[in-house]
């Protein structure tokens, strides 16, 4: 998710420290702070990776920790329920964020680009669509398909997040499209490009990593959802669904087992991307 | 800005021979263009279902007397505001320190990476970042091991005789408002990043060269030009946290429901629509009263973009 942070803004080039510091042991004060909430940010990370790895003599997590197994990892698919439950949040995630990447993206360089009647009105439908809480968007989907009679599943939880990624995608998009050189554009137009193969040549490469840093955005707030999903999904089970679910009489060991994959492939996809960057400057 | 429309209108009419007229006038609508496709979907899946919502609020009727209609009646206002007050303000109250904590615990963090974070800023800003990578739920249910009644940090801190054997921290207010603040610190962080990141530090240094010490520089250069962030993560935060309910369903007990666990049991177990939705449109007009006085007073752009900057 760090992505479009490293993406969208141009990196000054460093700046000797300023302030700097005295030689007194108050220096420290701050680092060693910032590595301590950095800490503590992690420490449920920790926990569910270490749990993972617990031998429990029963199948639920308990808050002891009794020793090092592999078990839960070669039978991570064997809890009733949660493979599909697993498998329809990776079903619905790419596509939702497909989808809201194309939808949001256009958006984004409207808001970027141009200056139009209406705009002030758009812009502040975008920051109430990322500010309002998520239950109220939860709760007014729910409002809307039992009024029309929708069928609560997999069609639902998938319209209700594409719904919601838009805006992120939108300002994401927005926010790189803002910081453009225009005149790189233009100068492909003196060349005689017609408008749409300027944006092609030109303008698209430009703000692709804005893009691509939308859709992984998009990807994540799908997987990761719990409120929304929670009011549109019916009898349909996510996984973040089946883990509350679950919770009431305890989760399986295989739940951190599958939170510590998707947070492995979630660290590896950020860590490309900040190193594509470095490679870069 | 102002000018961007004039050097579009100026690409076009230096374009080849078309009539100039047309394309001007079809330049004009390309911004709609580009928003249509997601504009529309954003009416039928975000603006319409808050319109739905509220006509679904001012229905009567049950679910075993042959379903709800539409009735106008405004009694499901004034009776779920009479009976849920208590969780109403529970819920402000518990957002509101969640909000300043994070405030306070996220700010000297940001301030330092942003202003001697050097060429580790992206490496640390990830590692704020890195709960997002684990599902929320996840979390906040480690954080019910963590701080369970015989857990890693209570059952160690018994064990030395250090609390009373009875001590506990899971179903209070601390346990809630501890996980909402947990959950929300990168939302906090982010916009005072972003402003904070942004200052010149320049500026700094002149105070310096001013005589100015390191303490009065940070009052009176860096914090009022963080102060945008600082209002933007007030409100990225206080808006979210005021509606979470998995906090307080996971780490809380029945003393701390909040606004939001009522509206999701009545509309998903109890199924009495009509309520739920009253009691979540009261929730909505109370949250876009706060963030349009924000946005008239302060502007959108700032809140925005540091969700661009997630």
């Amino acid at each position: 998710m760090s992505a479009v942070a490293t993406e969208v803004r141009e990196e000054a080039p460093a700046l000797p420290p300023i302030n700097p510091p005295g030689q007194r042991w108050t220096r420290f004060i701050l680092p060693v702070y910032t590595i301590l909430m950095i800490l503590y940010l992690a420490s449920p990370i920790f926990v569910m990776i270490l749990y993972g790895f617990n031998d429990i003599p029963g199948d639920r997590q308990t808050g002891k920790f009794w020793g090092l197994t592999l078990d839960w990892w070669k039978n991570v698919f064997n809890i009733p329920g949660l493979p599909e439950a697993f498998k329809n949040s990776l079903l619905i995630a790419p596509i939702s964020a497909a989808v809201s990447t194309v939808l949001g993206t256009l958006f984004g360089l409207a808001l970027g680009r141009y200056r139009f009647r209406g705009l002030r009105g758009v812009d502040f439908v975008i920051f109430l669509a990322i500010a309002v809480p998520e239950i109220v968007l939860g709760s007014s989907l729910l409002s809307m398909f039992v009024l029309s009679e929708s069928h609560l599943g997999f069609t639902t939880i998938l319209l209700s997040h594409i719904g919601f990624s838009i805006a992120f995608v939108a300002v994401t998009v927005r926010a790189r499209v803002q910081g453009l050189d225009r005149s790189l554009e233009e100068a492909a137009q003196d060349l005689f490009a017609t408008p749409l193969v300027a944006f092609y040549k030109v303008t698209l490469p430009m703000i692709a990593p804005a893009i691509l840093a939308g859709f992984l955005l998009a990807f994540v707030l799908s997987l990761d959802d719990f409120v929304i999903t929670n009011f549109v999904a019916g009898q349909t089970n996510t996984f973040p669904l089946w883990v509350f679910g679950a919770q009431r009489i305890g989760i399986p060991p295989q739940v951190n087992v599958m939170g510590t994959m998707l947070f492995g492939a979630g660290l590896i996809a950020a860590l490309t991307n900040v190193l594509l960057k470095r490679r870069k400057t | 800005m102002a000018e961007e429309e004039s050097v579009v209108g100026g690409a076009a009419s230096g374009g080849p021979t078309s009539g100039r007229r047309t394309l001007g006038r079809r330049r004009r609508l390309v911004p709609y263009g580009l928003l249509s496709p997601g504009g529309g979907y954003l009416v039928v899946f975000f603006l319409l279902p808050l319109v739905l919502m509220i006509y679904t609020s001012l229905q009567s009727g049950g679910l075993l007397s042959g379903g709800f209609s539409f009735t106008w009646d405004w009694r499901n206002y004034s009776s779920v505001l009479s009976r849920y007050e208590a969780h109403f303000i529970r819920s402000i109250a518990y957002s509101l320190i969640v909000t300043f904590v994070a405030l306070l615990l996220a700010y000297p963090m940001t301030y330092w990476i942003a202003f001697y974070g050097g060429k580790w800023k992206s490496s640390l800003l990830l590692m704020i970042l890195m709960p997002f990578f684990v599902s929320f739920v996840i979390r906040t249910l480690q954080w019910k091991f963590i701080l369970g009644d015989n857990g890693p940090v209570l059952g160690t801190l018994k064990g030395f005789g250090l609390l009373p054997d009875d001590f506990r921290v899971l179903a209070t207010a601390v346990a809630v408002v501890a996980g909402i603040t947990y959950n929300f610190l990168p939302f906090t962080a982010l916009p005072l990043y972003v402003a904070l990141e942004r200052i010149d530090k320049a500026l700094v240094e002149a105070a310096k060269d001013l005589y100015a010490s390191r303490w009065q520089a940070f009052r009176k250069v860096v914090w009022p030009l963080s102060l945008p962030g600082v209002f933007a993560a007030f409100l990225l935060t206080f808006v979210p946290a005021t509606g979470d309910y998995v906090n307080a369903a996971l780490l809380g007990g029945p003393g701390t429901r909040m606004i939001g666990n009522i509206i999701q049991d009545k509309f998903l177990t109890e199924n009495n629509y009509p309520e739920a939705a009253a009691l979540s449109v009261i929730l909505m007009i109370a949250m876009v009263i706060l963030a349009s006085v924000y946005a008239r007073i302060l502007g959108t752009e700032e809140a925005t973009r540091a969700a661009a900057a997630v």
